[in-house]
C-alpha cells in the first residue's frame, strides 16, 4: 500500500518535471528546435487525445478531425486578428463582412469559440452521420471534412475567410509553457471525462452496442457527447496549431493531416490517453529533429534525400500497424508503477527463458 | 395478481419469414414464466420485440398496463405481410432498447455479452448510469463523488449478493463461465429493474450449476421483489422454478399452462420430439 | 452550349475512369468488408510506373508491363498488409490501408523528388478529335466504349466461372464459404488482382487526359470512386458503374460554372452523406439485419 503513494508521487513529480521542461527551454533557448518540437507536440497531443475519446474510448473511427481543427483555426483567426491589422490580412477581398469590423475576441475566448464552432458543426454532422456503421462513419466524415474545405476556399465567403489567401496576424502564444498549459487543461478535462460514469459509458458502447443499449445508455445521446467533446477539443488544437503556424489556410488542413494524426494515437496505442500524448512528442521530435538528417542529401550516400525520412516514417508505421497493434500503451495507461512493475516482470521473463534454456542444455 | 407484461398479437416477420406469429402471453407481477420451444422457434426473437431490439411487423407490447410497444404492416410489408390480425393496430410506439430498460425491463443475453475490455466492477457501475442524478458537466468535473461513491457502494453490494464480490476487479471475461453468467445476471439488476427477462441462463452447465442457478434465481426474485420471464432448455431448471409455461413452435404459441400441464401436453411432447411420417 | 457538351464529354469520360477504380472498391469491400484505402494509391503507382517505364522501352512493351506490375502491386499489399489480420478488428483492418497508402504516397514522393511527372502521349487516343462541335482527346469517347466492355467481360466471369462463383460465394458468407471448402485466399486475391488490372486501365485512360502525375494524385480519384461504389450499393458492380458515372458528370457540370467550381470534389461528399443517410445501401444494395 505504501508502495502505491510513492510510485504515484513520482507520476506526479514527472508529470510537473514535463512543465519544468517547458519553462527551462523558455529560459535557456526560447528559440530552436527543442522549442518547436515542445510546442508542435503540445499541439498534437490535444488532437491526438482528443481522436482518441472518439476512436478508442467510444468506439468510433471518424476521419473528420482535420476538418474540426480546420473550423476551429479559423474561428480563432478571423476572431482575433486585432481590429486594425484586419484590412491589411483582407487586402485580397473586395470588402469584409459586417461584424469583422466590429468583434475582436481576446485570445482565451476566442480559443473557446474555435472549439464551440467546431462543436457546433459536429453536432449538425452528427445527427445524420452517427447512426452509420464503422467504415462508413469513417467516410462520411472524411467526405465532412473535404467539404469543410471547400466553403473555407470558397469566394463567396472570401469577407469572413479571405477565400484561399492565408488568415494572418493574429495573436500567438510565444512561450513553451503556454502552449503547455493550453494543453494540459484540455487533456485534463477529457482524461476526467473519460473516467467519469460518462466515460465508462463510452467504453461500454465500445466493447458492445446492444449490450450498452440494454444496459439502458442512450446511444444517440452518448455518441454525440462523445463526438461533440472530441470535436471540441480538436477545434481548441486547431486553434493552437494555426497559432504554431503563424498562418491559417485550408489546404495545410487535410486528409494527410488527419490520417498523421490517427497514425500518432495508433503509436500510442488505441484507448490510451497518455500512450497517445507520449507518441505525439516522439513523433513531432522524430519528425522535426530527430530524423531530420534523413531527408539531408547523402548522409547515406544515394538513399538520403527530401523525402526519405516520410518513406522510413511509413514503414515504421506499417511494421507498428502489422507487428505491434497495441501500440506503445495498449489501452493502459502510463504509471510509473506499471512501468516498474512491467519492467520487473520483463527481467525476470528473460531469466526465466535462460533459466530453462540453461536447464534444457543439461 | 395483475400483469405486468402484456404481449397481445406480435407477429414479426423478416422478409418472408415469419420468426413470431401472433403470439399473445402475459406475465404477472411476481411470477416467474417460462418461455420453451423447440430451437429457432423464435424464442429469443420474441424477446427482442419486449426489449426494443426489433420492431414488430403487428401487434403490441404493453408493460404495467400501459402500451410501450405496437406496430402495423407498414411500407414493404403492406403487400407481403403473412401474419394474422392485419388491421386490428393502427398505432405505431417505437422505443429505443434503452428507453424500455429504463421503464424496468433488464435482460441477459443467449451469447453472453459482457464489456470487455472492463473489469466485473465496472460492467455492473455501466448499467447504473442510466439512474444517474449528474449531468456531463458535473460528472466530467468530480462534483458528483457522493453519487460516485454510492453507486460503488450499491455495485460492490450487488456482487456480494451474487457471490461475485473476490473477483470484482477482474476482467469481466477472464472469469469461468458460470460466473459470467452471474455477472450478467448482476448487470441487469444494476439497472432496477422490474421484470428481468434470462435468454437461456442455465446454457452450457452441469446438474450442480444448474441447480444451483435454480436457487439463485428464487432468491434474487424474493430480495428484489422481481418478476422473471425466462427462455431456457433445461426441462428440470423450467419445471422446477416456473410458475407458469408458454411454448412456441415455429414462431405460434402451442401451450401454456403451470409445468404439470405442459408435461403432459401431446402437443408439446409432438413439438420436442417431432413427428415421424408411419406414425 | 459547346462549354456544355464539353463537360458532359469530359464527364462520362472521367465517369468511366472511376469506374474502373471503383469495381476495385467495390469488389473488395463485397467480400472483405474494408475500405481499401490505398486503391486509389496503387492506380496513382500505375501512373508513375509507365512514366519511369517509357523512358526506358517502347509504349507497346510498356503498356503490358505496367498492366503486370500494378497487378502484382494489388497482390503484394493484399498479402503483406492485410492477410495477416484476417481475424484482427475491423478497425485495425482499415488502418492499416491507411498505412500502405501513407506508404506508397510517401514513396511516390521521394522517387519523383516532389516535381510533377510528365505522362507520355499515348499515339492515336490522346489524338484531337472534334465531336457535336468540342473538341476533346480520342481518350474521351474510348473510355465509355472500354469501360463498358471491360464491364460486360468482368460480370461474365462473375456470372459463369468457377471462380466468379466462389467470389460471389464469399460475398454472401465469408465463413460458411471457407466451411464449404473454398480457397478463401485465393479468392481474395483474385480480387485484388482483378482491381488492380481494372485500375490499371483506368489510370492509362485518366492521366492520358490529365497529363501529369503528382504522389496525391490517386486520393481523389480514389475517394470519388469509393463514394461511387457507396452511392451504387457496396458489392453491386453495375451500382459502381452507374454511380461513377453520375458523379463524373455532375462533377464536370459543377466546375463549368465559376461560382461554384470549388465545391466539384465536395460535392461528391455531400452526395455521399446524403445516399448514406437516406438509403444506406446504396442504389442497388442490399439490406442486411444484425442478429443479436
Amino acid at each position: 500500500m505504501k508502495s502505491k503513494t510513492i510510485f504515484k508521487a513520482i507520476d506526479i513529480v514527472l508529470l510537473l518535471a514535463a512543465f519544468g521542461v517547458a519553462i527551462a527551454v523558455d529560459l535557456v533557448m526560447p528559440v530552436g528546435l527543442p522549442a518547436t518540437v515542445l510546442k508542435k507536440g503540445a499541439v498534437f497531443a490535444v488532437v491526438a487525445v482528443s481522436m482518441n475519446l472518439l476512436n478508442g474510448f467510444t468506439g468510433l473511427f471518424s476521419l473528420g478531425q482535420a476538418g474540426f481543427m480546420l473550423l476551429g483555426a479559423y474561428t480563432y483567426a478571423i476572431f482575433s486578428i486585432p481590429l486594425e491589422a484586419r484590412a491589411s490580412v483582407y487586402y485580397m477581398q473586395d470588402h469584409v463582412a459586417g461584424f469583422l469590423n466590429v468583434v475582436e475576441l481576446p485570445v482565451v475566448v476566442a480559443m473557446i469559440a474555435a472549439g464551440a464552432v467546431a462543436a457546433i458543426f459536429a453536432f449538425l454532422i452528427g445527427l445524420p452521420v452517427l447512426r452509420l456503421k464503422s467504415d462508413y462513419l469513417a467516410i462520411a466524415t472524411l467526405g465532412f471534412a473535404e467539404i469543410v474545405g471547400a466553403f473555407a476556399k470558397w469566394e463567396m465567403l472570401g469577407p469572413i475567410t479571405n477565400a484561399p489567401n492565408p488568415l494572418v496576424n493574429y495573436p500567438k502564444f510565444s512561450k513553451v509553457t503556454t502552449y503547455f498549459v493550453a494543453a494540459g487543461i484540455c487533456i485534463a478535462i477529457i482524461a476526467l471525462l473519460v473516467r467519469s460514469t460518462y466515460g465508462r459509458a463510452f467504453k461500454a458502447i465500445r466493447d458492445d452496442e446492444i449490450a450498452a443499449e440494454a444496459m439502458g445508455i442512450n446511444l444517440a445521446k452518448h455518441k454525440m457527447i462523445s463526438f461533440v467533446t472530441s470535436s471540441f477539443f480538436a477545434g481548441v488544437g486547431g486553434a493552437m496549431l494555426a497559432m504554431f503556424q503563424s498562418k491559417a489556410q485550408a489546404n495545410s488542413f487535410n486528409t494527410a493531416l488527419t490520417y498523421e494524426i490517427l497514425l500518432i494515437v495508433v503509436i500510442g496505442g488505441i484507448g490510451s490517453l497518455s500512450g497517445s500524448v507520449i507518441a505525439s512528442f516522439l513523433y513531432i521530435a522524430c519528425s522535426e529533429w530527430w530524423l531530420r538528417f534523413l531527408d539531408t542529401p547523402d548522409v547515406i550516400p544515394g538513399l538520403t534525400r527530401n523525402g526519405f525520412r516520410l518513406v522510413v516514417f511509413s514503414a515504421v508505421i506499417m511494421v507498428i500497424v502489422l507487428f505491434f497493434r497495441r501500440g506503445l500503451m495498449g489501452d493502459k495507461e502510463f504509471s510509473t508503477e506499471r512501468l516498474v512493475k512491467g519492467s520487473k516482470q520483463f527481467v525476470k521473463d528473460i531469466q526465466d527463458r535462460k533459466a530453462r534454456k540453461a536447464k534444457e542444455v543439461n | 395478481m395483475h400483469n405486468l407484461l402484456k404481449l397481445e398479437n406480435i407477429t414479426m416477420q423478416f422478409g418472408g419469414v415469419v420468426a413470431v406469429n401472433n403470439l399473445s402471453l402475459e406475465v404477472n407481477e411476481g411470477e416467474i414464466v417460462s418461455l420453451i420451444g423447440p430451437n429457432g422457434a423464435g424464442k429469443t426473437t420474441a424477446f427482442n420485440v419486449v426489449t426494443g431490439v426489433y420492431e414488430p411487423t403487428n401487434g403490441c407490447v404493453s408493460f404495467e398496463g400501459k402500451a410501450i410497444v405496437e406496430s402495423y404492416p407498414r411500407g414493404k410489408m403492406r403487400k407481403t405481410y403473412a401474419g394474422e390480425n392485419r388491421g386490428a393496430y393502427h398505432k405505431r410506439i417505437v422505443k429505443t432498447p434503452d428507453k424500455i430498460t429504463k421503464l424496468g425491463i433488464a435482460r441477459t443475453f443467449q451469447n453472453i455479452r459482457l464489456f470487455k475490455s472492463m473489469t466485473v466492477l465496472e460492467n455492473v457501475l455501466v448499467a447504473m448510469h442510466m439512474r444517474r442524478k449528474s449531468n456531463l458537466f458535473t460528472a466530467t468535473f468530480m462534483l458528483n463523488r457522493k453519487e460516485e461513491k454510492e453507486m460503488r457502494r450499491k455495485a460492490t453490494e450487488l456482487l456480494d449478493k451474487v457471490g461475485l464480490l473476490d473477483v470484482k476487479d477482474e476482467l469481466a471475461t477472464s472469469l469461468p463461465y458460470g460466473k459470467q453468467r452471474r455477472l450478467e445476471i448482476a448487470r441487469a439488476l444494476a439497472t432496477e429493474p422490474k421484470l428481468l427477462l434470462l435468454d437461456e441462463p442455465a446454457a452450457g452447465m452441469n446438474p450442480q450449476e444448474t441447480d444451483e442457478l435454480t436457487a439463485f434465481i428464487r432468491e434474487i426474485r424474493d430480495e428484489f421483489g422481481l418478476t422473471i420471464f425466462m427462455i431456457e432448455h433445461h426441462m428440470n431448471l423450467v419445471m422446477d422454478i416456473s410458475d407458469r409455461i408458454y411454448v412456441i413452435d415455429f414462431g405460434k404459441l402451442i401451450a401454456s399452462g403451470v409445468p404439470a400441464e405442459i408435461q403432459n401436453n401431446e402437443v408439446v411432447i409432438k413439438a420436442y420430439l417431432g413427428v415421424s411420417e408411419d406414425e | 452550349m459547346n462549354i456544355t457538351i464539353d463537360h458532359i464529354l469530359a464527364g462520362i469520360s472521367v465517369g468511366g475512369q472511376y469506374a474502373l477504380i471503383a469495381i476495385g472498391y467495390t469488389m473488395v469491400y463485397g467480400i472483405l468488408r474494408l475500405i481499401n484505402f490505398a486503391h486509389g494509391d496503387v492506380f496513382m503507382a500505375s501512373g508513375l510506373i509507365i512514366v519511369y517505364l517509357t523512358t526506358a522501352m517502347p509504349l507497346q512493351y510498356a503498356i503490358p508491363i505496367v498492366l503486370l506490375l500494378t497487378v502484382m502491386l494489388g497482390f503484394l499489399i493484399e498479402r503483406a498488409a492485410y492477410k495477416p489480420l484476417r481475424a484482427a478488428p475491423r478497425m485495425s483492418v482499415m488502418i492499416s490501408a491507411i498505412g500502405v497508402s501513407y506508404l506508397i504516397q510517401n514513396l511516390a514522393l521521394y522517387i519523383t523528388g516532389g516535381l510533377p511527372q510528365t505522362y507520355p502521349a499515348i499515339p492515336w487516343i490522346s489524338d484531337s478529335i472534334t465531336i457535336f462541335g468540342a473538341v476533346t482527346k480520342r481518350v474521351t469517347i474510348i473510355t465509355p466504349i472500354l469501360t463498358a466492355i471491360l464491364i460486360v467481360l468482368l460480370v461474365a466471369l462473375i456470372r459463369y466461372t468457377k471462380i466468379g462463383m466462389a467470389m460471389r460465394a464469399v460475398s454472401k458468407d465469408f465463413e460458411t464459404s471457407q466451411l464449404m471448402g473454398i480457397k478463401i485466399n485465393r479468392v481474395i486475391s483474385t480480387t485484388f488482382v482483378i482491381g488492380s488490372l481494372l485500375a490499371a486501365v483506368g489510370s492509362l485512360l485518366y492521366f492520358t487526359s490529365y497529363q501529369s502525375v503528382v504522389p496525391t494524385s490517386g486520393s481523389m480519384p480514389g475517394l470519388k470512386a469509393f463514394v461511387a461504389a457507396v452511392f451504387g450499393g457496396i458489392g453491386s458492380i453495375p451500382g459502381a458503374v452507374i454511380g461513377a458515372f453520375i458523379i463524373g458528370i455532375c462533377e464536370n457540370l459543377i466546375k463549368s460554372s465559376t461560382d461554384f467550381s470549388i465545391f466539384s470534389d465536395a460535392f461528391t461528399f455531400a452526395l455521399l452523406i446524403v445516399v448514406l443517410c437516406v438509403r444506406p445501401t446504396g442504389l442497388f444494395g442490399e439490406k442486411s439485419i444484425d442478429k443479436v
